[in-house]
């Protein structure tokens, strides 16, 4: 793992390279690149270049921070003023919103530059992106397989190194998930820790943004700049302001292993994990084994509330605001139901169907209450385990990347590979994914370590051991700017 | 009669906060559409509610004045319905745990009309229908609304009427808002149900939708009640259902049953965290509760003094009542300040609003000057209604009509010199007062008052006057 950010970052202040030249790099890279993995489905060339200039002139005035002139990329459920915010749906098609997301806001002014939106399952719903009306993007790392999801379009330009790095969504995994099918570095932080106004919502109470790197440095970075209580968002918290340390010493820390977390998973991706741990109590640390009995009901709890949720959000997509409207309609009525018939995918219509069946009066006690019961018991099972150690290691994923198109007929397999990331969600809890070595197949196997509420920073410093000790390195994939 | 009326309220108010409920859009009625909106109260993908604070603290006055237990841990739900005046499809509004709960509200008779609960969620757009088209004005799209929702207590159309009243008045003495029916910043729905006279078995209910006037209130109810009262002496059955009421043929039609009912699969908001109210701030909104219409009432028939009538007809307009009230903490006389109000100033203050407001350049300062030289007889209380007449019509202080040579008055020599000029030559008069016609005094009084044009304290001379007569 290489910090990308700070290496240009240098490059920037030092004058070798001005934000204008080192985004035309990464332009003609996503020209070159992209038609192959299909991660930009929106690109915002325009707004970049003029992005770039202010870049310079910050930096030539003193005034840049680690992120200045350096291009990223959002997934394209962030909106952004004046530039397409679709999810990737029919139902958006066109949709340009007058406002901006808190979180582009803050790189905004510090003269972050926008290369574009990145593809997505739809409204986030899957975990491959291959529900995107954009079609799937593919995994750099292999293209015969997905680059998992949601914010696979996130994780393949960054990969691929088409964008230097991106924000991307987590509401039950899809930041995490998708970084560790391409081998890259992926961080949910805290539920609250940064703020979702602008975020398009599918599950509101779970839903959380957060950077997609090359590094766990990178990733300190991006969080340190987007992170902070927001008036616009009453679900924000405060949080430790200053920059995060990292320093990566883990001697004495207690990593705690919850036996629940390997049931079932793939033995290439325990080996990996448990060759990782090895080398953190080689450097000092403390292994303890912890029980979450609770941790399996996560999975069907995360789709009930989820969907529920869901179910209420989406039914904003009328056809009468924004977006797409079906062309011939008889009466208000009917223009509604053909703009979502014509407008949701297939994945969409399923859990708003899901969601909406749960909450409904008759059926609301057994799923969705029993549900919210449920979570309050999964979450303080996890602060149970978090009284005997600092942080959990598990696997990202009971998988490796899926070969293109396996979902389709492979649903439920699809769904429970969310296995290990849902309880983060859950439980509004901050957990890192980062690479931990490849199976046979050569795809990269991630990791977790996951922390307790607002321990991020703990979390990122614990991860940037690995980066320090060179725990894990991957090659980088060709074609993109690699300066 | 046959039937015994069961009916129970669920009245919508706006409250009068400066912002909406979840953004800082203005709540000001009117504008041009759809100029008084923000991604927030519009619905937008991504946007994010932030619950207004002044909201809550105007719902728990309107709980507190109206006796309610205030619920300190409550929590916000989403009602979902899909209807284009509703831009995310779900409207914000509370369902397990409203905000203030079991209060009531007391009747002129005695009688308490209960609380069940009260509620904050945000009102709709509008649709405006026109040459074919609709048209939608998210103007009033997230304008904080308060739901007050009555027990089955009240029993006839006037019952219900004093209610609203009732609450009009609490809401606006507390001034959480105008309650204004015809601008529609309060509306209710009535519930009727009949039961046989004597039977303590509810019958089915309908629920009236929208009403936006005392009258129709209670024409719909009268309608409705005949309506159900002759389904049930054909010995048929009352369908549940809502209703509306159809202003110009007076009556009341289904709009849909039951087995069309929505089912809105309420949920706790997400988007906005579980509101947690510290005691202290309830006792301070406690404290800082004006004295409440009722018992002002109370007091100015007990306290004050004051005649019933009068009362009644100040009471209401609590912006009349701080104007009495700080005239008389000035030092004036009760009596002549509440009648000089009533009396004059009422006729000045045309409209509900203008008495509302207190719509007049007369401030209680001066008020009390005037009052004092009445009480004090310096003037005559006709002179002060004339007077306060021309205060209120040019909005200049009392030194601008009454002059230090007018209150000098008439001295006792004077005055007795007028009394005996007076008694000279009105021979007739005195004949006949002597003969016990009391009112033949009159003409000595008219006699004094021309020539003294009014300066002569008319009780003095009265004195004077019988002295000399019956000497």
């Amino acid at each position: 793992m290489k910090s990308v950010i700070k290496t240009l970052s240098e490059k920037l202040r030092s004058g070798q390279i001005t934000s204008v030249e080192l985004t035309e790099k990464y332009i003609e890279a996503i020209k070159r690149v992209n038609p192959v993995i299909n991660a930009y489905v929106h690109e915002t060339f325009e707004e970049a270049r003029r992005d770039a200039e202010y870049a310079d002139r910050l930096i030539k005035e003193g005034k840049g921070t680690p992120l200045t002139g350096i291009p990223f990329t959002l997934k394209d459920n962030i909106a952004t003023d004046g530039e397409l915010t679709t999810c990737c749906s029919k139902i958006l098609e066109g949709f340009r919103p007058y406002y901006d997301a808190t979180v582009w806001k803050k790189l905004k002014e510090q003269g972050a530059v926008l290369l574009g939106k990145t593809n997505m399952d739809e409204f986030a719903m899957g975990s491959t992106s291959e529900t995107s009306v954009y079609g799937a993007p593919l995994n750099p790392r292999n293209t015969a397989r997905v680059t998992g999801g949601s914010s696979g379009g996130v994780a393949a330009a960054v990969c691929a190194d088409i964008a230097a790095y991106g924000l991307g969504s987590d509401t039950g995994g899809s930041i995490r998930q998708p970084a560790s099918f391409c081998g890259i570095v992926g961080f949910k932080p805290t539920y609250g820790a940064v703020s979702r106004y602008g975020l398009i919502a599918y599950g509101s109470s779970l839903d959380q943004i957060g950077p997609m790197t090359h590094s766990v440095t990178d990733a300190a970075l991006v969080y340190d700049a987007i992170k902070g209580e927001d008036c616009a968002d009453q679900t924000s918290a405060p949080v430790h302001m200053g920059p995060t340390a990292l320093n990566g010493d883990v001697r004495g820390i207690k990593i705690g292993v919850a036996k629940e977390f390997f049931d079932g998973i793939n033995p290439q991706i325990k080996g990996a994990i448990d060759a990782a741990i090895e080398q953190y109590k080689n450097a000092g640390a403390e292994v303890v084994e912890v029980s979450i009995p609770a941790l399996k009901l996560a999975l069907p709890v995360y789709y009930i509330i989820a969907c529920a949720e869901a179910s209420s959000n989406l039914g904003r997509y009328d056809g009468i605001r924004y977006g797409y409207r079906a062309a011939n309609y008889s009466s208000v009525d009917d223009m509604i139901t053909k703009t979502r018939t014509e407008g949701f995918g297939r994945e969409v219509k399923k859990r708003i169907m899901l969601g909406t069946y749960v909450l409904s009066s008759g059926y609301f006690d057994a799923y969705y209450k029993k549900a919210c019961l449920i979570r309050k018991r999964v979450e303080s099972q996890l602060a149970e385990c978090f009284e005997k150690c600092d942080v959990l290691f598990a696997p990202t994923a009971p998988v490796t990347a899926f070969p293109l198109g396996y979902s389709g007929g492979n649903a439920l397999e699809t769904y429970l590979s969310d296995v290990c990331t849902v309880p983060v969600n859950i439980a509004g809890l901050p957990a890192i994914a980062l690479p931990c070595g490849k199976d046979k197949d050569g795809l990269p196997i991630g990791m977790q370590i996951i922390g307790k509420k607002f321990d991020d920073e703990r979390v990122l410093d614990i991860a940037y051991f690995a980066e320090k000790s060179k725990l894990c390195e991957l090659e980088d994939v060709e074609g993109g700017v690699r300066l | 009669m046959k039937y015994q009326l069961v009916s129970g309220l669920e009245t919508h108010v706006e409250l009068a906060t400066a912002t909406k409920i979840f953004c800082g859009c203005t709540t000001a009625f009117g504008g041009a559409p759809n100029t008084r909106c923000c991604p927030v109260c519009t619905g937008q993908p991504g946007a994010l509610p932030i619950l207004n604070k002044r909201v809550v603290e105007f719902a728990i006055r309107a709980g507190l004045a109206t006796h309610c237990t205030i619920n300190t841990t409550t929590h916000l739900d989403r009602k979902n319905y899909c209807y284009p005046d509703l831009p995310k499809a779900y409207q914000i509004s509370q369902f397990d745990k409203p905000l203030c709960e079991h209060g009531y509200v007391e009747l002129e008779s005695g009688k308490r009309i209960g609380i069940t609960r009260i509620h904050i969620e945000e009102d709709a757009g509008k649709l405006v229908h026109e040459s074919g088209f609709t048209f939608i004005d998210y103007n009033r799209g997230g304008v904080p609304l308060i739901e007050i929702v009555s027990e089955p207590d009240i029993s006839s159309p006037e019952e219900a009427r004093e209610y609203v009243e009732k609450l009009q008045l609490i809401m606006r003495y507390i001034g959480v808002s105008d309650c204004k029916m015809q601008e529609g910043s309060m509306r209710c729905d009535v519930n009727i149900s009949l039961m046989p006279v004597g039977s303590t078995k509810f019958g089915t209910r309908t629920e009236i939708k929208n009403m936006n006037s005392l009258s129709y209130i209670e024409k719909a109810m009268a309608y409705e009640y005949s309506r159900q009262a002759e389904i049930l002496d054909n010995g048929g059955e009352v369908v549940q259902a809502t209703m509306r009421y159809d202003e110009h043929t007076g009556e009341t039609s289904v709009m849909r049953t039951k087995e069309d009912a929505q089912d809105y699969r309420y949920f706790p908001e997400p988007d906005i965290l579980t509101v947690v109210i510290p005691e202290e701030k309830v006792e301070e909104i406690r404290a800082s509760l004006p004295e409440l219409p009722t018992d002002k009432l109370k007091r100015y028939v007990n306290e004050l003094r004051i005649n019933p009538a009068n009362a009644q007809l100040l009471y209401k307009y609590k912006a009349v009542c701080d104007f009495v009230e700080k005239a008389i903490s000035l030092g004036a006389g009760v009596k002549n300040t509440v009648n000089l109000t009533v009396g004059t100033l009422y006729s000045k203050l045309e409209t509900e609003d203008d008495k509302e407001r207190f719509n007049l350049p007369v401030t209680a300062e001066e008020m009390a000057k005037l009052v004092k030289l009445a009480d004090e007889g310096k003037i005559n209380i006709t002179l002060a209604q004339k007077t306060l007449s021309k205060m209120a019509e040019e909005g200049k202080p009392v030194s601008a009509y009454i002059s230090e040579s007018d209150l000098a008055g008439v001295d006792e020599g004077e005055l007795e010199g007028i009394c005996k000029k007076a008694v000279e030559s009105n021979p007739q008069a005195v004949a006949d007062f002597k003969a016990g016609k009391e009112k033949a005094i009159f003409a000595l009084y008219g006699f004094i008052k021309k020539a003294t044009q009014g300066k002569a304290d008319i009780k003095k001379a009265d004195a004077i006057l019988r002295q000399l007569i019956m000497k």
